[in-house]
């Protein structure tokens, strides 16, 4: 395997000093959280920083916590690991968790962060579709000040985010949720794990005693240049009693609206009639429960 | 384009003057001499270069250097309690857990952090471990069997 060439190297103790860095220092340099993305673009693809800013040493930014109002907020340099195996985030968002837990390896989750995997913007990351379809908000700084906006806006095509070369993606923060909210987080590859996803679904709605389904987000990774909801599918499941036959319709929708590319991985028809088919097992599986273990949320995709 | 950092390599300190570029996995291997942590894919999909940073496997080849001030490092040269093996070791050892043995390194680490979270690992828990490490001889049977009877071992 290639090595990675020379580069200037700063670790900012400071926000302020880290957009600062970039905004001074010009074109060319990177941000650095945990490099599974950065140092793989550096040795495999031929990526050649004039300089990186490691943002790792910046406090208070690798924790999760519930705020007052009920909301999660969960710092950008939270690894994936941290994530799955939160109690905070098991209890209260376990598709969440299990997204999470889809990525790469344990040593790869263990330096991955999710504020790099959003600002990478890969469609295939797979807790983006989650994000959305809890309605989470960005928190982005620079020099300048702070802004937020929603995960939805926040991809703009494939490694493409709304952030300036000198703003940095802090938090990411979950609305508070209520008591009957269920979810799933499908991702459909050809290996169970160590695998990029073919497609990935996410789905998130409350679900009341009486079945009916309402606040319905779904959500579709990897089958458009950035990860999208399914509007129409959402609309269709909204205020509905939930049956099978009206979750596969949902799923026909979904397919409908996907908009995937025939690549390497697998061709634009199977993928959408994937997408019809993940969706409608990933809203049925939200109903039923979080899954007990990776073979059964492996199995119960099938 | 260089950096001074200090770190600490099972248990010793260790002091350089590094450039940034510089692979966790190549300053082990190349400039400090121990050369028990393996190269595979290089790219984060094999665990063949599974090393603990402040106590949480890594994959050695996506870190830099310039990262490593200040942490703690771990390598399967420091696996071994004193001069004996590792339970772990012993057990890879006495199961056939290793054919050709590049993979081992890597195994032995990650079915270390295992261990230490948890000594009853069901098949499953085992095989989920171990997803990201690789044995291109196949020999993932007695590489279970081995963290079994490493758990059985531990728990006595």
């Amino acid at each position: 395997m290639k090595r990675t060439e020379p580069f200037d190297f700063y670790q900012p103790a400071t926000l302020a000093e880290a957009s600062r860095l970039l905004k001074d220092n010009g074109p060319g340099g990177r941000f650095l959280a945990g490099g599974t993305d950065l140092v793989i673009a550096m040795k495999e693809k031929g990526l050649l920083p004039k300089y990186i800013v490691d943002l790792k040493r910046l406090p208070g930014l690798n924790s999760i916590r519930v705020n007052g109002d009920g909301s999660l907020g969960i710092g950008a340099l939270t690894t994936m690991y941290t994530i799955e195996t939160s109690p905070v985030v098991k209890q209260k968002y376990p598709f969440l968790a299990q997204s999470a837990a889809e990525v790469g390896s344990i040593q790869i989750r263990n330096r991955a962060t999710v504020g790099g995997n959003m600002a990478n913007a890969t469609p295939s990351a797979d807790v983006a579709p989650s994000l959305i379809a809890l309605n989470a908000t960005a928190k982005i700084a620079s020099a300048g000040g702070e802004r937020t906006m929603p995960m939805e806006d926040f991809f703009r095509g494939p490694g493409q985010n709304a952030m300036d070369a000198d703003e940095i993606l802090t938090e990411i923060t979950i609305p508070k949720t209520g008591p009957q909210l269920v979810g799933e987080y499908i991702k459909f590859s050809p290996r169970d794990m160590m695998d990029l996803a073919y497609i990935g679904v996410s789905v998130a709605y409350d679900f009341a005693g009486d079945k009916k389904c309402s606040g319905v987000r779904i959500v579709l990774g990897a089958v458009a240049p950035t990860p999208i909801r399914a509007r129409n599918s959402e609309a269709l499941l909204e205020g509905k009693i939930l049956t099978e036959e009206l979750a596969a319709q949902v799923g026909d929708e979904a397919a409908r609206e996907s908009k995937p590319i025939s690549d390497v991985r697998s061709s634009a028809d199977y993928r959408r009639a994937m997408v019809g088919v993940m969706t409608k097992r990933a809203i049925l599986n939200a109903a039923v429960g979080p899954a007990k273990s990776w073979v059964d949320r492996r199995d119960r995709r099938y | 384009m260089n950096k001074q950092i200090q770190f600490t390599l099972n248990g010793a300190r260790v002091g350089r003057d590094v450039p940034n570029h510089r692979l966790l996995l190549d300053l082990l291997r190349d400039e400090i001499g121990v050369t028990g942590t393996k190269e595979g894919c290089g790219t984060g999909d094999c665990g063949a270069c599974t090393v603990f940073l402040n106590g949480k496997p890594v994959n050695s080849c996506l870190i830099l250097s310039a990262e490593l001030d200040g942490v703690d490092i771990v390598t399967i040269e420091g696996l071994k309690i004193g001069p004996e093996l590792h339970p772990i070791q012993k057990a890879f050892i006495q199961d056939g857990g290793a054919q050709c043995g590049y993979c081992t390194p890597g195994m032995l680490m990650m079915s270390k952090a295992l261990l230490d979270e948890n000594l009853n690992p069901t098949e499953e828990e085992i095989r989920y471990a171990l997803s990201g490490n690789l044995c291109r001889c196949t020999g993932y049977a007695k590489i279970i069997q081995a963290v079994q009877d490493a758990a059985a071992m531990l728990r006595k």
